[in-house]
Order: structure tokens, then C-alpha cells, then sequence
């Protein structure tokens, strides 16, 4: 309560480690609604939420509807395709659009960095940024630093080393963010030609050989290997990138104690990470997909009727 | 045209570094022309008088890199609108790049602009032709008929000459004509996909960065192909630290190179583009502080040789996109000077008397233009201003169509009275 | 009171404790101890955190805190005896009768509260009160359990004057 979120998630670099750690807290006791047999409560009852995604996704668009719909809030999905955008309307007016049809929350993701930002400024709607471009991609890192934090007790100290494109990669950067913030350390590994050159300004270590970064590491977060980016030279071949920064059991077996692997998915199996390490003893790939749907209900529920008009109206009716 | 009729300017401050001129006096304007300077000058009869206590008076700034938009994008910005909008930021001339719809790439195009230019009745205007026909970096435009015609100089700006064949055949040919070829620096490759500078910033926000070498590769490939062919070249809107330093190797070996760089450069860093800003997007983009400082040492010491504005009005429909959607650009004719002033006189970085000669002896000089002098009989291009006016920026003021630009609501010292184009007054202030 | 809870329920046998976060978690494992003493029956306890079944969840302005809700066991059939601290308007009842409800169809459900200070605002009562203690609109009854504030204690408010 001392860290209200304010109206919008747009990212985790301009949060304060308060209100990460609130998000997390909340998201904790959300966990168990999944459990019952009735997966619902009332809270976001009469609440309308557009999920207006511009790129194609299916695990954050369907993470974010069981979320929104366990919270018993009506859906609307806009996707590319089915929207007026292919039209060539522009975001400012699909954003106003959307207002004049009275919603309460909008969750985009959008292909340009910033999209989401733009968005927010434009509408008085609460905005969740479900992945901007190569910017933000702030639920993914809180569900990924619930997952961490659930298996250690604490983040403070614990080293997370990020492989592969991170140059890319929404996820590493919010991951970046909100871990420092908790505490831990971070560091980063992949081919430098998709690391951004200026990585070493953001405070992680960087590690140019997977092995160096397996004994370093308590977890690995292992980043999705787009496969365009091979086509596009950033890479030499899919095969030389798993021979050199794949996550193997091979190299798992030599590290001095067991790691923690994380994929924010979908996974290229064989390329960045091998079939027996995703579903080994160590991999906390599901974990995250049941812990997205805590994380972003806590974020619904946080940002819900943080509008200002709503927090206007509140100030009048205080009870015990 | 009617008649001239005479003009005192009283009691300025006459400040000339094409003629070591400064001091206060008067200067009187004859059939266009100046007639004379000096202290306490007699009024001729009938002679308009205009009390500049306080103010200076300097040769008119020329701006030697603008985009007027017309032909093509008539609804962002005219040549009319376009000169009347350099006019009120005390430029007397200025020179449109070729990049229109359709491109100037020939004498009939050429000499559509100076017909516009000439009915605007304001700054004058001086089309650049095409390097390239239709900028399209394969073969040569006529330059012979376009400079015949009235073009200044050739540029494919809002692109970079690719070929460096290419552009060292139009550095040798533009010799023929005596005229610069000004180039536009940026390796293509490199710079791909790019929404701002390179670095911490570009890698925090997501954007796709361009590196401070694209700009530089091209700039030393330029400089070395002056070098071979002896032809002028003429870098536009330098921006980078290894920029100035490759071009201050090339002068000192005596390479006919010369450059010049914008207010915004001189300004601003790429931390305005935090919140994803469209008004801080450019071509060349904002660099880092380190950057903005080489710049206006260089502009001090002359490695820079002038200051232009890349003026480039956008529709507020295009410029309120997703960033890395919105084009590149920002309009710069009305707060040019005072950017000047404000980030580089104010701050002691250069006296008012080199600002005067980046913005209008130096330009004239290396453009082959009239003007930039106040020397007895020299044509009467001259700008009034006061440096130490402060105001605020309101874009919704502007007499340019585009409302884009990075300083509105900021408070800047430095603004244009009066400006005179061949003895007559194009624009004055009111209040 | 856990007598009264147990007469109630008509013994001990299918009662189970439910605590109302935050407070009458802690009452209601209080009970159920002073009920596996007297009655050598260890009754099943939950705990029940109401907060996203709020009435008034749009208009508090900054989010509630979300306590933990557990009920690990099936309440149908059984007799729930809902515990909280303070009865006040109802409000927080009614939302734990919605709550328990996406949990199973209890046999019964009752009520049974530390205090009563009255000012109802919903059709509720409590079956087992501790103690009635009548607070004008306006005042606060704070009670503190050891377990949580370090005593047991319960204190009247009334505008602002401690008492």
C-alpha cells in the first residue's frame, strides 16, 4: 500500500524495488485461486479489458485472458488481423476508439519500442505493456522473478546469468531491471553481435563462453533464439549457435552445483536449449507459465481503479 | 518591383566579421544596396528610419540545408510559407534541397523553385539540384543546365551517395561548374533500420540504434575522394566527435573540404529522446554530450565552417507514431539563431561575431551567394536582432506549416527584429 | 465462545474454523486449541482472505494488501464456522459467504466474532459474540492478538480520543 503502481505497467526500470516486491506479494496469494475448483472471484466483476495484440503471441495473450477472466473481467481480444489496424488506422486512433467504447484496461503488445508508452499518454484507460518491441517486456520478468524467488527464498544474492539474444530480447532487459533491483546479481551471455554494445553500462557481467556463465550461475534464464536472426547475419548458422551457446546437460553436468533453467518460451528445442535440460529435474519452464497467470493478475488487480478519475471518486468514500 | 526607398538602421551595433567590422553606428540602404556606415550618419530625405539601439546589425544568416517541401508535400510546408518562416528567424536566404515530389533534378524543377522563391517576397531561395536523377544514387543529374538554371550546389541529401564512384564523378564534374557537392553521411548498412544515436540510451529504450561511425565512414570516404578529384565537397549536418576530428585531419592537408553542422547538434543530446520523444528524432540523430561538445569546439576553431539548419516541417499526424514509425526531422528556421545564442554565445563558447560568420559570411563564401558582407555596395541582405531577448518557444507561433520541434516552452536568449533582402523589409517583429 | 461454538454446531464432530485474514486467523486456531482440549477433537481449520470479494474495491483507491486464503479440504456438508475480530457493517461477512461458496455447499454456516460494536449495514448477525460493545459511526475498535501485535488487546476509538 505505501507503493501504489500508479495508472499503467509499462516496464520495470522506472519501478521501484517496493513496488516489484508488491506485485510479487500479491501475486503469491493469487496462486492458489488457480488451485479451487471454481477458478474465479469477483473482483474485476464489470470491468472490461481489450487484450490489442499487434504481433502474434499465444502464451501471453491466453496468460493474460485466464488472468483476466479468473478475476471475472470481460475480454475482448484484438489481434492484427481482425482489426482495423491492418487498414492502416493508426495506433492513436485505435487507442481512441477503444476509449470511446468505455474500457477500463487495455494490454498491448506492439512490435515498436514504446508503443505501449504512446498508448498510455493517450488514453485515460489503465495500460499494460504485454511486450513493446525490443523494450519492455514487464509481466514475463515479474513472472520469471516470482519463479526465482519461489525456489530460493530470496533473490538478494542469487546470481541469474541471461544466454543468448539479448540484443533483441524485451525479456532480458526487464529481467535486467527488476532483478538488479531485488538484489541479485545479473549477468549476460550470447555471441556479442547480439548483445547490445553498450551492455556493460547496465551493470551486468557479461560472459562471452556459456561455460564461464554455467559456473557462475545459480539459474539461467535461456532467451528464445529468434530464427530470423540467422538469416539476417547475426548469426553464422543455428548449428554452430547451439554447438557454441546451447544449453546442454553435457555442460550442465560440469557446473560445480545444479542450476535453476528458466526459457521464457517458446523454445527452439536443440538450438538454445536441449529437450533434456527443459524437461530435466532443474528447469522451471512450467513453473513460470503457472506463475505468468499469478503475476499478471496481480497486476490487474493492482493497476485496477487506478485511474485518476476512479481515484478521484475514492477519495469520498473511506470505510474501516 | 517598386521602388526602393531608403533605409536607416540607427544606432546598432554593426557587426561584420566578413569586413572586421564592429561598432556602433548607423548603416544606411540604398537601392538595395548599402550605401554606407558609419558613425552618426546624416537621414537622407524621405529615407525610412529604423532605431536599432541595443540590437546588432550583421550581414542576413543563410542557411545553406533546408527542406521547403514543395513541390510534393504542399500541406506541410511551401516555399512561401517555407521563406516566410527563414525570414522571421533572420535569414535573408536559404537553399532548398532537392528531395521533393518530384525531386529537383533538372533545369525545369530548378527553376520552379526560384519562380516560387521569387514570388514568396521573403528570403530568397536557392534550389540544390540532384546529385543523382531522382536521388537515386545511379546516374549523374545535368548540373550544367540545373546550375545554368539557377541551382547552387548538387546534393542527394536525405539519402547518402552510396557509390563511391558515384560521388567521386560528381566531385569531379561539379568542378566544372564551381560548385560544392554536398553530401549527406551515412554508410547505409550500417545505419539500417536506425531510430536514434547508438548506445546506452538506444539499447535501454529498444530502439535500433545507428552508430556514430555510419556517419563517419562516409564522411573520411567523401574527404578522401576530395582528395583525389580536387572537387569541393561539403558535409552536411555533421554531428559526431570522429566526424570533426576527420575533418580537421582533412584541412590541415589542404582537402577542399568544408562542413557544417546543425543547431540541434550543437544543443542537444540523445537523452531527449527519452520517453519517446518524435521531436528528438533526426537524421543524423542526437549523440551523446561528448559529441555535442567536439561539435562546438569545432564550429569554434572553424573545422566547422557553417551552421545550418536542416529545417524539415513534418505533419503532426506523422510525427505522432510509434517512434521508430515517425519520420525524421525537426523544423529549426525560427529558433536558429537563438539556439545559436543560447548553447554557444551565452555560454562563452564563441563571441556573437563567429556566430555571425558561421550563420552568413561563411555560407555566402563557400556557396557562391550574395550577401554575408555589409561592405559598401554590397547587397542589402541584413539581419536585426537582439542576443539577449529572451522568449519562450510556442511552436503554435511558428510561421513555418510544422509545429515539430525539440524546444518548444523552453525560454532561449537571442531573436530577430527586423530582416531586410535587397533593401527591403521582409520581416519585422511587432511588439 | 468455543463452547458455544460447539453447542451450536451440535457437537464438534463436522465443524471446521474458518478465520477471516488478518486476526481471525489467529482467533480461530485459538478456538480450535481450546476445543482439541476440551473436546479431544482436533477441528480442521482455513483461513479466508477476502479481499478480492470486496464491495468496494473500485472506489478504496490504493489496493488492499491480498492476504492468503486456504482451505484444504472439502467444505461440503460440513458446519463452517466463519471467525473474525470486529463485526462491523457486515460487509467483510458477506464476502466471505461469497467466497466460501466458490469453495463448496456447506451443511451450515455460522458466525462467531471477538466483538460486536453494532452499525450494520447488511442483513447479517453473529451466532457466538465474545463481547457487544457499542461504538458510534465514526470510532474504531482495534483488537491486537499476540501473534500478530506482540499482545492481546482490544481498544475503542472514538474520534480520535483513545479510551
Amino acid at each position: 500500500m505505501s507503493a501504489p503502481l500508479g495508472k499503467d505497467l509499462l516496464g520495470l526500470e522506472h519501478l521501484s524495488a517496493e513496488q516489484i516486491s508488491l506485485i510479487l506479494d500479491t501475486a503469491e496469494p493469487l496462486r492458489e485461486i488457480s488451485e479451487r475448483a471454481i477458478k474465479k472471484v469477483p473482483t474485476l466483476r464489470g470491468a472490461t479489458v481489450v487484450n490489442l495484440f499487434f504481433e502474434a503471441s499465444t502464451r501471453t495473450r491466453i496468460s493474460f485472458e485466464f488472468a483476466e477472466k479468473r478475476l471475472s473481467a470481460d475480454t475482448v481480444n484484438v489481434a492484427t488481423a481482425a482489426s482495423s489496424v491492418a487498414k492502416g488506422e493508426t495506433l492513436v486512433d485505435t487507442a481512441k476508439n477503444l476509449e470511446a467504447m468505455k474500457i477500463d484496461m487495455v494490454v498491448i503488445r506492439h512490435a515498436s519500442s514504446g508503443a505501449a508508452r504512446f498508448l498510455a499518454e493517450r488514453i485515460e484507460s489503465n495500460v499494460i505493456n504485454a511486450g513493446d518491441g525490443t523494450h519492455e517486456h514487464p509481466t514475463q520478468g515479474l513472472l520469471d522473478m516470482l519463479t526465482l524467488r519461489r525456489k530460493f527464498g530470496t533473490l538478494r544474492g542469487k546470481r541469474i546469468c541471461i544466454v543468448g539474444d539479448v540484443l533483441h530480447s524485451r525479456v532480458a532487459r526487464s529481467n535486467i531491471w527488476g532483478l538488479t533491483k531485488l538484489g541479485a546479481e545479473v549477468a549476460v551471455c550470447g555471441p556479442r553481435s547480439l548483445l547490445p554494445n553498450a551492455m556493460a553500462e547496465f551493470g551486468v557481467q557479461i560472459f562471452d563462453r556459456v561455460e564461464q556463465a554455467i559456473e557462475w550461475a545459480d539459474a539461467l534464464n535461456v532467451l528464445r533464439l529468434q530464427l530470423e536472426r540467422m538469416q539476417s547475419g547475426y548469426i553464422p548458422s543455428l548449428r554452430e549457435y547451439n554447438r557454441v551457446f546451447g544449453i546442454t546437460q553435457e555442460r550442465l553436468d560440469r557446473a560445480p552445483r545444479d542450476l535453476v533453467i528458466m526459457h521464457p518460451g517458446p523454445m527452439n528445442r536443440g538450438v538454445e536449449i536441449d529437450s533434456d535440460v527443459a524437461d530435466g529435474p532443474h528447469s522451471v519452464i512450467l513453473d513460470q507459465v503457472t506463475n505468468g497467470v499469478a503475476v499478471r493478475m496481480a497486476v490487474l488487480y493492482l493497476l485496477a481503479g487506478n485511474a485518476p478519475a476512479l481515484a478521484e471518486a475514492a477519495k469520498g468514500g473511506d470505510r474501516q | 518591383m517598386t521602388e526602393h526607398r531608403d533605409i536607416m538602421l540607427r544606432g546598432g551595433r554593426l557587426l561584420d566579421p566578413s569586413s572586421q567590422l564592429d561598432g556602433v553606428g548607423d548603416l544606411l540602404i540604398r537601392a538595395g544596396k548599402v550605401e554606407a556606415f558609419g558613425g552618426n550618419l546624416g537621414t537622407p530625405d524621405g529615407a525610412q528610419v529604423i532605431d536599432c539601439a541595443g540590437p546588432v546589425v550583421s550581414p542576413g544568416f543563410i542557411d545553406v540545408h533546408c527542406h521547403l517541401r514543395e513541390p510534393g508535400r504542399e500541406d506541410v510546408e511551401t516555399i512561401l510559407t517555407g521563406a516566410r518562416a527563414a525570414a522571421a528567424g533572420g535569414f535573408t536566404a536559404v537553399c532548398a534541397m532537392p528531395n521533393t515530389d518530384p525531386v529537383t533534378d533538372n533545369q525545369a524543377a530548378v527553376g520552379f523553385v526560384l519562380k516560387q522563391g521569387r514570388a514568396a517576397g521573403a528570403a530568397r531561395v536557392y534550389p540544390i539540384g540532384a546529385i543523382s536523377i531522382g536521388q537515386k544514387g545511379e546516374r549523374l543529374a545535368e548540373f550544367g543546365e540545373m546550375v545554368h538554371a539557377g541551382a547552387v550546389a548538387v546534393s542527394d541529401d536525405g539519402k547518402p551517395v552510396v557509390s563511391a564512384q558515384l560521388m567521386r564523378t560528381a566531385l569531379e564534374y561539379a568542378r566544372t561548374f564551381g560548385i560544392p557537392v554536398a553530401d549527406h553521411c551515412e554508410e547505409p548498412t550500417l545505419a539500417a533500420g536506425g531510430a536514434m544515436h547508438e548506445g546506452y540510451v538506444s539499447a535501454r529504450l529498444g530502439l535500433k540504434g545507428i552508430p556514430a561511425e555510419a556517419e563517419e565512414i562516409m564522411a573520411i570516404r567523401d574527404i578522401l575522394l576530395a582528395r583525389l578529384t580536387g572537387g569541393h565537397v561539403h558535409l552536411c549536418h555533421m554531428s559526431t566527435k570522429g566526424s570533426v576530428e576527420l575533418i580537421r585531419w582533412g584541412k590541415e592537408r589542404g582537402i577542399p573540404v568544408t562542413a557544417e553542422a546543425c543547431p540541434h547538434h550543437l544543443s542537444l543530446t540523445e537523452a531527449m529522446v527519452e520517453g519517446y520523444n518524435t521531436n528528438a528524432k533526426m537524421n543524423p540523430p542526437l549523440r551523446t554530450a561528448v559529441d555535442v561538445e567536439a561539435v562546438q569546439q569545432a564550429v569554434k576553431d572553424g573545422t566547422i565552417d557553417v551552421i545550418a539548419t536542416d529545417h524539415a516541417p513534418h505533419h503532426n499526424d506523422e510525427k505522432q507514431r510509434e517512434f521508430s514509425d515517425a519520420p525524421n526531422g525537426i523544423v529549426g528556421l525560427e529558433t536558429a539563431l537563438a539556439v545559436n545564442v543560447t548553447w554557444l554565445v551565452k555560454s562563452n563558447i564563441i563571441p556573437l561575431a563567429t556566430l555571425v560568420e558561421r550563420m552568413s559570411c561563411a555560407p555566402a563564401r563557400l556557396f557562391n551567394l550574395p550577401g554575408g558582407t555589409l561592405r559598401r555596395g554590397a547587397v542589402a541582405d541584413i539581419t536585426v536582432f537582439d542576443p539577449d531577448q529572451a522568449w519562450t518557444v510556442d511552436p503554435a507561433g511558428f510561421l513555418t506549416k510544422g509545429r515539430n520541434t525539440p524546444y518548444g516552452g523552453r525560454i532561449l536568449h537571442g531573436r530577430v527584429g527586423c530582416t531586410l533582402v535587397d533593401g527591403r523589409i521582409v520581416y519585422q517583429r511587432m511588439g | 465462545m468455543a463452547d458455544e461454538i460447539v453447542e451450536r454446531a451440535d457437537g464438534s464432530e463436522d465443524l471446521v474454523l474458518v478465520g477471516i485474514q488478518r486476526r481471525g486467523v489467529q482467533l480461530a486456531e485459538r478456538l480450535g486449541r481450546v476445543i482439541a482440549t476440551r473436546e479431544g477433537v482436533n477441528v480442521p481449520r482455513g483461513a479466508l482472505d477476502i479481499t478480492l470479494y470486496r464491495d468496494d474495491l473500485q472506489t478504496v483507491g490504493p489496493r488492499p494488501i491480498v492476504g492468503k486464503t486456504e482451505i484444504p479440504w472439502a467444505i461440503d456438508g460440513k458446519t463452517v464456522c466463519i471467525v473474525d475480530d470486529v463485526l462491523y457493517t457486515g460487509r467483510t461477512i458477506r464476502a466471505a459467504l461469497d467466497e466460501l461458496a466458490d469453495f463448496g455447499r456447506p451443511a451450515r454456516i455460522m458466525l462467531a466474532v471477538l466483538v460486536d460494536r453494532g452499525g450494520r449495514e447488511l442483513p447479517i448477525h453473529a451466532d457466538v459474540v465474545g463481547r457487544v460493545i457499542d461504538v458510534p459511526r465514526g470510532g474504531r475498535v482495534d483488537v491486537c492478538v499476540t501473534e500478530l501485535d506482540g499482545r492481546d488487546e482490544v481498544t475503542m476509538v472514538i474520534a480520535g480520543e483513545e479510551t
